[in-house]
C-alpha cells in the first residue's frame, strides 16, 4: 500500500458494514460527508439485501484528491461493529490496511451467524482451514494479521458507557445506537483526520436533529481519543484537511433526478413503490413546495390567467401521487400531461413491465411523458436491491405494434441531472414518450459533484398552444410537414379533440381507413427521423480517451464511472491507447456516429452489466458494427474500476472474446 | 366566462356515424349525458369524458367535449390525474362492466379511497359486448346469455355495494331507457363534490337475451287485474328512501352505507334505481392535498408557470442544493 504523495492520485477505500437497520447508511453518509468536508472527493457504493432488518449491508466509500467515479476491489480500512462484517470482508482488506472491530465479539463463531449464506460460509471456512485456525472472529483477525493487516479492537461497550457518563445519559439502548458513529470516529483517528469535520458530517447525516448530533459528537470524541491513546499512529494513509476550491454537493442518483424534475417544470409525478426507484418520488414529495424565481419575467401569452389575476404566487408545487399499481402510474402521468403539464412516472423493471400498455397509448396519441426507469437485477423480481443494466432492449421494444419513443441513458449523477431536463424537452418537442434509463448503481451511490448550474437550462415546450382562435377546425393530429401537430391542453377554448388507442383520423376519431392508417403511421414513425436530425451529436454519444486509438470500449449508462477510472489506471500503467465511446441516446440509435468513431477500430470491447451484451446487439442491428470482445457482469454488483482494468488488460493481451466478471460481496 | 348562447343537447353532439347496434341501451345513456351537460350549461371545452375499451367506451367520440378513449379498464387513472392537474375541468369517466369491474377492478377500488371530484358512469349490460358476448363480472351464476356455450360459473359482483365499501361518496343506479331519470342522476353526480358512481342497467339486445328491455319492463308478468305488465324497476325516492348522510357523524355514515348495501341486493322481482348513498362530509382529494400544500387550490399544476419568457426555469432549487452542499 502506497503512502500519500507522489503524482499518483491519492485514493482511500473505506468500508463499513453491519446488519440492516443498524445505521450503516447513516454512518456511511457521515463518513462520506465528513471526508468531503475535509476537502476530498468521494464516491460511495451501497449494497443491501431485499430485507428491512437483520441481513448484512455494507457501504464502500472511496475518497480521493481528484474527482472519483467508482469503487475499487481493495479496502484500506474496514470499519465494523458486528462480527458478520469482519467474516465477510476481512479478506478484501489489503496488506498494510486496518480492521476496526468490536473486541467483545472475538469469540463469535462463523457457524452461528445465520445471515451468511451456506455457500459463502464454506468458502470462508475453507480459507480458515487452510490457515490452520479455528472459526471464530479472533481467528479471522489472526489470519488478517498474518497478511500484514493492522487491527484495531475497540471496547465499544466501555466507550459507550463512558460517553453516557460524560453526557449524563443513562439509557443504554439510546447510547448503543451510536456504535455505528463510533466506528466512523475510530476511522478518523486512524487516518489522523480532523475530528471537527465529523461534526459537520453529523449535521448532514442527521439533518436538523441538534440533540442527536451533539450526543453523537460526544461519542466520537471518546472513541477518537481512545484510538489515539491505545494504538500506534503508523497507518500509512492520512487524511489531513486539504483545500478544495470546488463548490460541491454530496448527492445520490435518486435525489439528483428529483431535483432536476423540479427544475424541468415537472408538476406531476406518479409512482407505485418499488426499489430502487421509490426514493426519488419520496424525495420529491418531501420537497413538493418550493420557491419560484423570476415570476416577473413570465410570458403573458403563455400564462394569460396569471396576467389576469396579477397575483403571482411566489411558490411552486409538484404533486406526487402514489397510485394503485404501475398500470395506473403511467396512465396518470399521461392524464396529467393531457392537461398540459409536464408529467413523469418513475419505476424499476417489474413496474415498467406493467407500463408497456400505457406506453403504447402515449405513443399512439403522441402524448409527452417521461418514464424514469431505474434498472435493477431481473428477470421477474430478480435481485430487487442489486444492480443490472438488462432492460435496454425491453425499454426500446416494450409495447405491441410500432410507435416512436426516445430511450436515453445517463452515465453519472451530473448527466442524470441534465438528461432529466432534456427528457422533458424531447418529450414535448417531439410529442413522444421518453424513457430515461438509470440503474441501481446510480440510484444508490453517493458522490461529490459540482453543483449543477442551471444558467444554461432552457425549457422547450415544443408546439404547445393555449388557445385556438377559430371555434372549430382544430385537429389534434393534423398532418404537418414534420409530423408534429400543435398540441392543446384539455380545457382549451376552440381546441376540442379526441384521443383513442384505436387508429384515428386528424380529429382523433377512430378510423380504419387504409389510406389514413398509412399516413398516420408515417406521421408518427417519421418523428424518429426528425429526432435523429434534431438532437445534437454531443447529446447522443460522448467519446473519451485517444481519438486515434485502435482499441475502443463501447458502453452505456453507469459503467461510465468505472470505465473512466480504469482508463486512468491503464494509462498510468502505460497500457493503451484506448478510446471509449459512450452511447447516451439508445433509441433512435446514433448509428452514423458509432460508425464514424469505430469504423477503423481494431477491437470494439463492449462493456455492459447484463448477460447478452444488449447494446452490442443493438449496435450490430443498427449499424452493422459488431463488438469483437465482451466484458460482462450480471452478479448484481456494479463494476469496480479495478475489475474493468483487469478485464480490459486480459482482452488486450489474450483477445478473450467473452469475459464474465464476478467480483463484489 | 359568460355563456352567451344557451347550450342545448345539440351542442354536445358530434356528426359521427354511431355504430352501436340498433336498440342498444348505450344510446339512452349517451343522450342522458348530453342532456345533463346541456342542462348544467357546462361549456363543451371545459368538459372531458374519459372511457376505457368496449362498445360503451366509444361514447366520448359521440359527445362534443374533449373525449379521451383510453385503454381497456383504465379510464379512472387517466381521469383522476387530469382532474388533479386541472381541477377546473368537469371530468367524467365512462365504460363497460367488464372494463370497470373486470380488468379495471383495482382502479375501481382505489378510486373510492380518494374522492377526487369526478363522475364515473358504468354501463352494466352483463356481457362483454365488443368481444361478442362473453360473461361480464355482473352476470349472475348459472345464467346463460345468448353467446355463452355454457352457463356462467362465476358469481356476480354487486357494483353498488362494492362502490359503497370502497368509499365512493355518491352511489346511484339508473336505467338506460329512463333517460329523464338517468339525466337527473348524472346531474346530481356531476354536482356532487367527490367521486360519484352511477351504475346504469343497460340492455344489450345483441348478446344479453335475459336482461332485455322487456324483462326490465316486466312484460313477462302481467297484473291479472290491470292486464298490464308489472315493471321490475322502481325508484328508491318514491318509496321514501333517503340515502343522504345528513351530519358529519361516522355513525350515521356507516348506518346509511349498511342500509344502502342492503337495498342494493334487491334483484329479480323488484330492482331499485335512484340514489343509494350520498355523503358530502368526506373531504375531497384536492382538499386533502391542500391540507399539506395550501398553494394547490390557488395554483394547481395546470395553472403553474414553469418558465420565463426566455424559456428559463422558474423553480428555485438552491435551497435543495444547499442542504447537500459540502461545507469546508
Ligand atoms: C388488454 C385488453 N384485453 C382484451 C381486450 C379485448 N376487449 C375489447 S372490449 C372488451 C370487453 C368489453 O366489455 P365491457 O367493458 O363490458 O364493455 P361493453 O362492450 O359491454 O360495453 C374486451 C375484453 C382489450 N381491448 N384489451
Ligand atoms: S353488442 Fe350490445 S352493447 Fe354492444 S353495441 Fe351491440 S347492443 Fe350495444
Ligand atoms: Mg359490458
Amino acid at each position: 500500500m502506497g503512502k500519500n504523495g507522489g503524482k499518483k492520485r491519492f485514493t482511500l477505500s473505506w468500508m463499513i458494514g453491519g446488519a440492516q437497520g443498524s445505521g450503516v447508511d447513516s454512518s456511511a453518509n457521515l463518513f462520506a460527508y465528513s471526508i468531503a468536508s475535509a476537502g476530498y472527493y468521494v464516491f460511495g457504493k451501497r449494497e443491501y439485501y431485499s430485507n428491512i432488518k437483520g441481513e448484512h449491508s455494507y457501504f464502500n466509500v472511496v475518497a480521493a484528491d481528484s474527482p472519483v467515479r467508482s469503487t475499487v476491489d481493495n479496502v484500506h480500512i474496514l470499519a465494523s461493529f458486528d462480527s458478520e462484517t469482519v467474516f465477510r470482508h476481512a479478506w478484501e482488506v489489503e496488506a498494510g490496511g486496518g480492521i476496526i472491530y468490536d473486541v467483545a465479539l472475538e469469540n463469535e463463531s462463523l457457524k452461528n451467524i445465520p445471515t451468511i449464506e451456506e455457500r459463502l460460509k464454506s468458502e470462508i471456512s475453507e480459507k480458515l482451514k487452510n490457515e490452520n485456525v479455528g472459526e471464530t472472529l479472533r481467528d479471522v483477525i489472526t489470519v488478517a494479521k498474518r497478511r500484514g493487516v493492522r487491527t484495531y479492537p475497540i471496547p465499544y461497550m466501555d466507550l459507550i458507557k463512558k460517553t453516557g457518563e460524560i453526557i449524563g445519559e443513562k439509557q443504554l439502548t439510546l447510547l448503543l445506537r451510536m456504535v455505528n458513529t463510533m466506528a466512523v470516529a475510530a476511522s478518523f483517528a486512524i487516518l489522523k483526520a480532523d475530528i471537527n469535520r465529523l461534526h459537520r458530517g453529523l449535521s448532514y447525516a442527521f439533518r436538523a436533529k441538534r440533540a442527536v448530533v451533539d450526543m453523537n459528537f460526544a461519542a466520537c470524541k471518546v472513541v477518537y481519543d481512545y484510538v489515539k491513546d491505545n494504538f500506534s499512529d503508523d497507518f500509512p494513509l492520512t487524511l489531513p484537511n486539504r483545500k478544495n476550491g470546488e463548490d460541491l454537493i454530496l448527492v445520490n442518483g435518486t435525489t439528483i433526478v428529483g431535483i432536476a424534475k423540479i427544475v424541468a417544470g415537472c408538476r406531476f409525478q406518479s409512482y407505485y413503490p418499488i426499489t430502487p426507484a421509490a426514493d426519488e418520488s419520496v424525495y420529491i414529495e418531501d420537497k413538493q413546495v418550493f420557491n419560484l424565481n423570476a415570476v416577473s419575467a413570465l410570458d403573458e401569452y403563455e400564462y394569460p390567467h396569471l396576467a389576469e389575476s396579477k397575483q403571482l404566487s411566489e411558490k411552486g408545487h409538484i404533486l406526487v401521487f402514489q397510485s394503485e399499481d404501475e398500470l395506473a402510474a403511467i396512465d396518470m402521468a399521461i392524464g396529467a400531461s393531457l392537461a398540459g403539464i409536464r408529467a413523469a412516472t418513475s419505476t424499476s423493471g417489474p413496474g415498467f413491465s406493467l407500463m408497456a400498455e400505457g406506453l403504447g397509448w402515449a405513443g399512439m396519441n403522441e402524448v409527452p411523458i417521461v418514464v424514469t426507469l431505474f434498472q435493477r437485477g431481473g428477470p421477474s423480481t430478480g435481485l430487487p436491491t442489486r444492480h443490472e443494466q438488462a432492460d435496454l432492449l425491453f425499454a426500446i421494444f416494450a409495447g405491441h405494434g410500432e410507435f416512436p419513443r426516445i430511450v436515453m441513458a445517463s452515465g453519472d449523477m451530473t448527466e442524470a441531472f441534465y438528461d432529466t431536463i432534456k427528457a422533458f424537452n424531447y418529450a414535448e418537442k417531439f410529442q413522444v414518450p421518453v424513457i430515461h434509463l438509470l440503474d441501481k448503481s446510480l440510484a444508490n451511490s453517493t458522490q461529490t459533484i459540482p453543483i449543477p448550474s442551471i444558467d444554461d437550462v432552457l425549457l422547450d415546450r415544443g408546439l404547445l398552444i393555449n388557445e385556438h382562435l377559430e371555434d372549430r377546425g382544430y385537429k389534434r393530429f393534423q398532418f404537418t410537414e414534420d409530423g408534429i401537430s400543435p398540441r392543446a391542453p384539455l380545457g382549451t377554448r376552440g381546441a376540442i379533440f379526441w384521443n383513442t388507442g384505436d387508429e384515428h383520423d386528424e380529429l382523433g376519431h377512430i378510423s380504419e381507413d387504409p389510406v389514413i392508417r398509412t399516413r398516420m403511421m408515417d406521421k408518427r414513425m417519421g418523428k424518429l427521423e426528425l429526432i435523429k436530425e434534431s438532437i445534437p451529436a454531443g447529446d447522443k454519444v460522448a467519446t473519451y480517451g485517444d481519438p486515434d486509438a485502435k482499441d475502443w470500449i463501447v458502453s452505456w449508462g453507469s459503467t461510465k464511472g468505472p470505465i473512466l477510472d480504469a482508463l486512468e489506471m491503464l494509462e498510468e500503467e502505460g497500457v493503451g491507447p484506448i478510446g471509449f465511446l459512450q452511447v447516451k441516446i439508445l433509441h433512435p440509435f446514433p448509428a452514423e456516429l458509432c460508425l464514424e468513431t469505430l469504423q477503423s477500430a481494431r477491437r470494439i470491447i463492449d462493456i455492459e452489466q447484463n448477460y447478452s451484451g444488449q447494446m452490442g446487439k443493438l449496435m450490430a442491428m443498427e449499424s452493422g458494427l459488431r463488438p469483437t470482445n465482451l466484458i460482462l457482469k450480471y452478479n448484481g454488483r456494479p463494476f469496480t474500476s479495478t475489475e474493468i482494468r483487469d478485464a480490459v488488460k486480459e482482452v488486450l493481451v489474450r483477445n478473450t472474446k467473452r469475459i464474465v466478471m464476478n467480483r463484489g460481496g | 366566462m359568460t355563456v352567451t348562447q344557451k347550450l342545448t343537447m345539440a351542442h354536445f353532439r358530434t356528426p359521427l356515424f354511431n355504430d352501436w347496434c340498433p336498440g342498444c341501451g348505450d344510446f339512452g345513456i349517451l343522450s342522458s349525458i348530453q342532456m345533463a351537460l346541456a342542462e348544467l350549461q357546462l361549456e363543451p371545452h371545459r368538459v372531458v369524458v374519459f372511457s376505457g375499451i368496449g362498445c360503451s367506451s366509444k361514447t366520448p367520440h359521440y359527445i362534443n367535449t374533449y373525449g379521451i378513449h383510453t385503454v381497456h379498464g383504465r379510464p379512472l387513472p387517466f381521469a383522476i390525474a387530469a382532474k388533479l392537474a386541472n381541477p377546473s375541468l368537469t371530468v367524467l369517466a365512462v365504460g363497460g362492466d367488464g372494463d370497470g369491474l373486470g380488468i379495471g377492478a383495482g382502479h375501481f377500488v382505489a378510486a373510492g379511497r380518494r374522492n377526487v371530484d369526478i363522475t364515473y358512469i358504468l354501463y352494466d349490460n352483463g356481457v362483454y359486448g365488443l368481444t361478442k358476448g362473453q360473461a361480464s363480472p355482473t352476470l349472475r351464476r348459472g345464467l346463460k346469455t345468448k353467446a355463452l356455450p355454457r352457463p356462467n360459473l362465476n358469481d356476480a359482483v354487486n357494483p353498488v355495494a362494492l362502490a359503497i365499501v370502497c368509499g365512493y361518496t355518491f352511489v346511484a343506479r339508473g336505467y338506460a331507457y329512463d333517460t329523464r331519470h338517468l339525466k337527473e342522476l348524472i346531474k346530481l353526480g356531476i354536482q356532487h363534490k367527490g367521486t360519484s358512481f352511477i351504475q346504469v342497467l343497460q340492455p344489450c339486445p345483441t348478446y344479453n337475451d335475459l336482461h332485455t328491455k322487456e324483462w326490465y319492463a316486466g312484460e313477462d308478468r302481467v297484473d291479472p287485474d290491470t292486464k298490464k305488465p308489472v315493471p321490475r324497476l322502481y325508484k328508491l325516492e318514491e318509496t321514501g328512501y333517503d340515502g343522504e348522510v345528513k351530519s358529519p357523524s361516522e355513525e350515521e355514515a356507516v348506518a346509511k352505507a349498511v342500509e344502502a348495501i342492503k337495498r342494493s341486493y334487491e334483484w329479480g322481482d323488484r330492482i331499485p334505481i335512484g340514489v343509494f348513498y350520498r355523503n358530502p362530509y368526506v373531504p375531497t382529494y384536492d382538499q386533502r392535498i391542500a391540507s399539506i400544500a395550501p398553494i394547490y387550490l390557488q395554483s394547481p399544476p395546470a395553472l403553474q408557470p414553469i418558465r420565463t419568457k426566455s424559456m428559463k426555469p422558474v423553480a428555485d432549487v438552491s435551497p435543495l442544493f444547499d442542504e447537500l452542499r459540502v461545507l469546508y
